[in-house]
């Protein structure tokens, strides 16, 4: 074994690209085998690797860990991206859950049918649910990051919810100056912006093949 | 401040049930106010109770928490239920998860359009027999002990008995292929907190009736 984290995963963003923000953000690298066909994938279930029977999967210190937020939760944790206390987790934990809903949209946006496909919402969502609460959240406190002054998994996750909204509306930020702010900031700090850059394990939005293959491999006989 | 954990959400199960078995479980007695109506609602978004503007919400420890399971994780951790160290916690959280995901299909069935209901029942009872519960079986069965992580009884446990009980209730019979689960359920329904719990009279809220279904859809716009 390298050492290093090994991510199964179609070779895309779905739920697993929060994963590799995580690990970029701690610094860590990590191995990918990326599922491409239907054997490979019932390959891995005969073989035992996944608990439930679904990707993502990650296998790190000797343990093969499914379940995203099991995932993130275990990397939070070890590379203390996960506060000091109890408390601090808590404020984490909710604003990563509201970013994780928001995100959410935007990945099964993908796959559903362009008729029933409703961008508006996920717009109204972010500039009317969410984006106000990290605003306050942060004009309030005046602090860099998002919860006790110190870089976590909160400005990590909420920073790629920026982006992806942002990929889908450019001017989505235009009332949120804090917002602005936190986005520069955050997107400096050196393995962020590591992983900001091309030819990064960073993944490119989904697009048709990536959907198509999503669906052929998960296809029920 | 009473010191008593406070519930805010509808007066049924929904997303919040998970949050009072744990609390159950963990002996701490809590207050519920019930969102009867679309108003009741309004009146907590504007009172700026609600960070994202939805229930479940429950005041602990002077916070207002939101998202089930930052509200799960907190009492978990509070209240030593969330195994002893990362590693344990890491399988409670995959365990957990799976059991969400369970007990999230057979909450969605009422609110699907009718055509679908029947397709999607048969796929709730062939997800738990198929896909979660020979899960937890074998977990128990390789390590032969009573509870599913680091020999103490967790957040995990109580999860797993609640989609058990849940999964019974759309069968009857869903066991009977899962002779640990079968001991397992006996035996966590016996913990005082929990049997408790299972009395008539406690904080345990019925499956969901035709009449708490439309009350939520009119509150929730769904």
């Amino acid at each position: 074994m390298s050492g290093k984290p090994k991510l199964t995963y179609f070779n895309g963003r779905g739920c697993m690209e929060s994963i590799r923000w995580l690990l970029a953000a701690a610094g860590v690298e990590f191995e990918e085998e990326f599922l491409e066909t239907r054997e490979q994938y019932q390959k891995l279930i005969k073989g035992g690797a996944l608990l439930f029977d679904q990707v993502p999967l990650v296998e790190i210190d000797g343990m093969k860990i499914v379940q995203t937020r099991a995932i993130l939760c275990y990397i939070a944790a070890k590379y203390n991206f996960y506060g000091k206390d109890l408390r601090e987790r808590a404020l984490i934990d909710m604003y990563v859950e509201g970013t994780a809903d928001l995100m959410g949209m935007i990945i099964t946006f993908a796959f559903t049918p362009p008729k029933e496909r409703n961008l508006a919402l996920i717009i109204e969502r972010a500039t009317t649910r969410y984006f106000p609460v990290y605003e306050k959240v942060l004009k309030q406190h005046g602090q860099e990051f998002l919860v006790g002054n110190r870089f976590s998994w909160a400005d990590v996750q909420l920073l790629e919810a920026i982006l992806m909204v942002e990929e889908k509306e450019p001017t989505v930020l235009s009332k949120f100056p804090v917002l602005q702010a936190f986005k520069a900031r955050i997107s400096n700090i050196p393995t962020i912006k590591k992983f900001l850059q091309p030819g990064s394990q960073r993944k490119p939005p989904p697009d048709d093949q990536y959907v198509a293959t999503v669906i052929e491999v998960f296809k029920k006989d | 401040m009473a010191g008593k954990p406070k519930l805010h959400y509808t007066k049924g199960r929904g997303k919040m049930e998970s949050i009072r078995w744990l609390l159950a479980a963990a002996g701490v007695e809590f207050e519920e106010e019930f969102v009867e109506a679309k108003e009741d609602l309004e009146k907590l978004r504007k009172d700026g109770a609600l960070l994202f503007q939805q229930v479940p919400m429950v005041e602990i420890d002077g916070m207002k928490m939101v998202q089930t399971r930052a509200i799960l994780s907190y009492i978990a951790g509070k209240h030593n239920l969330y195994g002893k160290d990362l590693r344990e916690r890491a399988l409670i959280d995959m365990y957990v998860e799976g059991t969400t995901d369970l007990m999230g299909m057979i909450m969605a069935l009422p609110f699907q359009p009718p055509e679908a209901k029947e397709k999607n029942f048969a796929l709730i009872i062939e997800r738990a027999t198929t896909r979660y519960f020979p899960v937890y079986e074998k977990v128990l069965k390789d390590h032969g002990q009573q509870f599913l992580v680091g020999n103490q009884f967790s957040w995990a446990d109580v999860h797993l008995l609640e989609a058990i009980l849940m999964a019974e209730e759309c069968k009857p019979d869903i066991l009977s292929p899962f002779p640990q689960l079968q001991a397992f359920k006996g035996r966590i329904s016996n913990i005082p907190t929990i049997k408790k719990f299972l009395q008539p009279g406690s904080q345990r809220k019925p499956p969901a009736d035709d009449k708490f279904i439309a009350q939520v859809k009119k509150i929730f716009n769904i």
